[in-house]
């Protein structure tokens, strides 16, 4: 079959301006990291910290996060299916509304109009514009997979169905709100019931953006980079539908010692730890794929991106579930310790495995060699650093910020007064600057990487250009 | 054969899915916010209250203040009475957050008197030297809009007067705000409950300290006490402090349980030992030297 048939200019306009909006998510990351080291940048009342927050975590899970899926998506469902996209017109219109989606959300957040729930702070018109958009994108890729010429359907594929069904659920459910104004709504639920319902919407965003669809990629790329096929078809198998069963009841391990019902807390801690099975279930599939390719991981940029995401993965995988027991939460909940375990997530393994999927993308879909290995080998490495610094430096912060909130004097009175415990952290926010500065200068070299790819890369047919790697 | 037919993924997926959403999210719906937890004192929130939530939402406080006290030693000790489900039936959104960059702020209301509040949210800096929150200043400078939050309780379904939306008229942001701050938590007596009973006979056990020990406990008096009682004692929000005039174990039960309905916060939190060693410097600084 000729590559010619697919339709490639939609993947690349979604992976211009994905990597646009990752730059903006880690600007701004960077902005609200030093906001919290020196208050006086604080402006408002628009830039202050508790404005620009929810435009950081927002441009970084939708705008770089689902821009990424967008793209890979459309690109890996092509690819699988061995036919072109159902309908390249509405993909080109799901384009401008996805822009438009997250231009207006970042304004509008901006003008403090928001729900003020984490990841889901937009206000109920930007609803209304994802639920459109989400069905003109769910509806291209099933579309694209039911009129497919391979009958059978890939593991990556499985994933992508999960994740747009499962997005869809969670999206429309924690929605649910009244109206006041265009720009004011009250949650249709209340207090403890909100909370409940907010959380199972909160972790399993985690499950259908930044979990179901990263796999889907690495489930692809992996092999594709390699040349090897994935190790265990069963393993697979087996770890899609049990990940996928476990996901929904682990919500309220947000939720620990809180007024939610003790059995709902219960049910969350023990599914959150059966979640290591299906959850290293992939990346053990992934290491074994490896068997005897681990030279790869020298000579390959592509591989050793794809397996430290993977591996990165793996260490949140056991980390979050250790988070979800009661114990352990009584002591790290609400610290400094969360937000290490979130961006060894979303600047690790989320993050690693879109670079590499657009780095693999790049040369195929502009028919370029990649200008530079070098330069991505460095990206490599900066983001590498950038991310350690980040999560270790707030681990240790964690641990000791934990300790001191609970820390007792032998009468029973409690040790440090909460600004003696504040003070302690500045030092460590400030080296989670540095690591973020660090991972910011990662991102630039790779636009830059891909820019001088696009505008002076040698010029190679696609198949050529498959050959650019290592 | 699922893998070769994408509907049918489709359904399953569906299912597995609604499994434990259905267990874990609609069914609580039968427990939560009714009989069972329904708690006799808790109120809606007044107009001027409601708003002001309306603005902690719009400004994200929420993402450096948390609102629920776990049933945790330390915490019940540093914040008060842990949260109980009954609490929040009239919240929407709920507010717990996820992160405490700051204290949290469950059990805020009567605290701090209003005067505190102005003063912290004008500039935080001035009260708590070191602190990352930023200003507020800024919303005294705008308006409150009756019309708009005359829908925002219809909507809500929470009672009203047509007075108390006349009144919002000459209120401002901030206003708002700190009547939101001083509900927070206060629907329950949980305040007098916590208050411990001082048994037995107390005593101080530092009153024979001397001038330059007294000034080693300087910053514990520079740190809680300043922001309201002012440098030298002469009062802020708080009134002129005259220890010398005072028992000690008077001033211990005032520092240590506060007088909350007053404005002056417990510091029971600091500790018996360091609440005598204020109590001693508050005592005895002043006198023997003029300041
Ligand atoms: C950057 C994080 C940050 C943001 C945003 C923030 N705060 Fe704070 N807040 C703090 C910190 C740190 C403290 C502790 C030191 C102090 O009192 O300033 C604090 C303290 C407070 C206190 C005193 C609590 C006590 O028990 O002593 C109140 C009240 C408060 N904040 C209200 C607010 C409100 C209302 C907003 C939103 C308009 C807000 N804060 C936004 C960080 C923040
Ligand atoms: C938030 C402001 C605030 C802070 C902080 C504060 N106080 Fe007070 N304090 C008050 C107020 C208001 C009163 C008046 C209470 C009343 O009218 O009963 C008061 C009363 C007192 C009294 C009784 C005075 C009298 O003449 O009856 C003493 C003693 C006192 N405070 C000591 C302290 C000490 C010591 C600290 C620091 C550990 C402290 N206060 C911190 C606000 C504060
Ligand atoms: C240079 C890179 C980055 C920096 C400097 C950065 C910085 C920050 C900071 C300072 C916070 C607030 C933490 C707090 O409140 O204590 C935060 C929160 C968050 N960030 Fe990032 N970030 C970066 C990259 C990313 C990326 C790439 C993503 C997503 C794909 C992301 C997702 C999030 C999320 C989800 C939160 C919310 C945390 C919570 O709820 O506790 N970040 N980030
Ligand atoms: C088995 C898998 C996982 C489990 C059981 C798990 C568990 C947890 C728990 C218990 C928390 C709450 C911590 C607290 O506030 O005390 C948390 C927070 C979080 N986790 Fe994980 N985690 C897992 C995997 C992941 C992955 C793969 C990501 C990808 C990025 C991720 C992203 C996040 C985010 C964004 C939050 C912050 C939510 C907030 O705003 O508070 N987690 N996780």
């Amino acid at each position: 079959m000729k590559s010619t048939e697919y339709n490639y200019d939609i993947v690349r306009s979604f992976v211009n301006w994905s990597v646009l909006w990752g730059l903006v998510a880690v600007l701004v990351g960077v902005i609200v990291s030093f906001q919290m080291v020196d208050p006086r940048l604080n402006f408002p009342p628009y830039l202050t910290f508790g404005r620009l927050r929810p435009i950081h975590t927002n441009a970084g899970i939708y705008g770089w996060g689902v821009g990424v899926i967008f793209a890979t998506f459309i690109y890996m469902v092509q690819r699988l299916c061995r036919t072109p996209l159902w309908s390249p017109k509405l993909a080109r219109f799901q384009l401008w509304f996805f822009n438009a989606t997250i231009i207006a959300s970042a304004v509008t957040l901006l003008m403090g109009y928001t729900t003020s729930k984490e990841y889901h702070e937009m206000e109920w018109p930007i609803d209304v514009m994802v639920v459109i958009l989400w069905v003109v994108f769910a509806l291209n890729i099933i579309m694209t997979i039911i009129k497919r010429r391979e009958e059978h359907m890939y593991i990556s594929l499985w994933y992508m169905m999960a994740s747009l069904v499962g997005v869809a659920i969670l999206y429309l459910v924690n929605a649910a709100a009244v109206p006041v104004s265009l720009f004011k709504s009250y949650s249709a639920f209340a207090g403890t019931n909100d909370a409940n319902v907010h959380w199972w919407f909160g972790h399993n965003a985690v499950a259908m953006a930044l979990t179901a669809p990263p796999l889907a990629m690495f489930y692809y790329f992996l092999p594709k980079s390699t040349g090897v096929p994935i190790y265990s078809h069963r393993l697979s198998i087996i770890a899609f539908w049990s990940l996928l069963f476990m996901y929904l009841w682990t919500g309220a391990h947000h939720l620990l010692w809180t007024p939610v019902p003790d059995w709902i807390q219960t049910l969350a801690m023990g599914f959150s730890v059966m979640l290591i099975a299906p959850s290293w279930g992939s990346v053990i599939n992934g290491y074994l794929s490896m068997n005897g390719q681990w030279h790869q991981m020298r000579e390959n940029y592509l591989v050793k991106y794809l397996i430290l995401g993977i591996t990165f993965y793996g260490l949140q995988t056991i980390q979050g579930p250790m988070q979800a027991i009661r114990t352990f939460s009584a002591f790290i909940h609400y610290t400094d310790w969360v937000p290490a375990h979130i961006h060894m997530g979303t600047m690790g393994w989320v993050s690693m495995i879109c670079f590499a999927s657009i780095y693999y993308l790049v040369p195929r879909i502009y028919g370029k060699k990649l200008f530079s290995i070098p330069l991505a080998n460095l990206q490599f490495w900066l983001i590498l650093v950038g991310q350690l610094t980040w999560s270790f430096s707030l681990w240790i912060a964690g641990v000791l910020q934990a300790g001191m909130w609970t820390a007792m004097n032998p009468d029973g009175s409690l040790t440090y007064t909460f600004m003696e415990t504040m003070v302690e952290m500045y030092p460590y926010w400030w080296i989670r600057s540095i690591g973020g500065l660090i991972y910011f200068v990662g991102v630039v070299v790779f636009i830059y990487n891909l820019v001088m790819t696009v505008r002076h890369g040698e010029i190679a047919s696609t198949e050529a250009a498959a050959e650019g790697r290592a | 054969m699922w893998e070769k037919k994408p509907i049918l993924l489709l359904l399953l997926a569906t299912a597995a899915i609604l499994v434990g959403t259905i267990i874990t999210v609609v069914l609580p719906f039968a427990w939560v916010n009714t009989e069972a937890d329904r708690i006799e004192t808790v109120t809606p929130y007044t107009a001027l209250q409601q708003e002001g939530r309306d603005i902690y939402i719009r400004e994200g406080c929420n993402n450096c203040h948390t609102q629920t006290v776990r049933p945790l030693v330390a915490e019940v000790l540093r914040y008060g009475d842990y949260s109980k489900s009954g609490e929040f039936v009239y919240d929407r959104p709920f507010l717990w957050g996820s992160k405490r960059t700051g204290p949290d702020l469950a059990r805020l209301g009567g605290k701090y008197p209003d005067a505190w509040h102005y003063k912290h949210m004008a500039s935080p800096r001035a009260m708590v030297p070191k602190t990352n929150m930023p200003d507020y200043g800024w919303l005294s400078a705008n308006q409150l809009d009756p019309t708009m939050i005359k829908r925002k309780m219809d909507v809500l379904g929470f009672p009203y007067t047509s007075d108390e939306l006349y009144s919002l008229a000459d209120k401002n942001e901030m206003d708002a705000l700190v009547a939101y701050m001083q509900k927070l938590g206060s629907d329950i007596p949980w305040r007098n409950a916590a208050a411990t009973t001082i048994v037995g006979n107390l005593k101080n056990p530092y009153a024979d300290s001397d001038h330059s020990t007294l000034e080693e406990w300087e910053p514990l008096y520079e740190e809680n006490c300043e922001a309201c009682h002012g440098e030298h004692f002469e009062g802020d929000i708080g009134p002129e402090l005259d220890g010398a005039s005072m028992e000690d174990t008077e001033l211990f039960e005032i520092i240590y349980n506060g007088v909350p309905d007053n404005g002056m916060p417990p510091f029971a939190g600091l500790g018996a030992d360091k609440v005598w060693q204020v109590v001693t410097f508050v005592k005895y600084y002043n006198q023997g030297e003029d300041h």
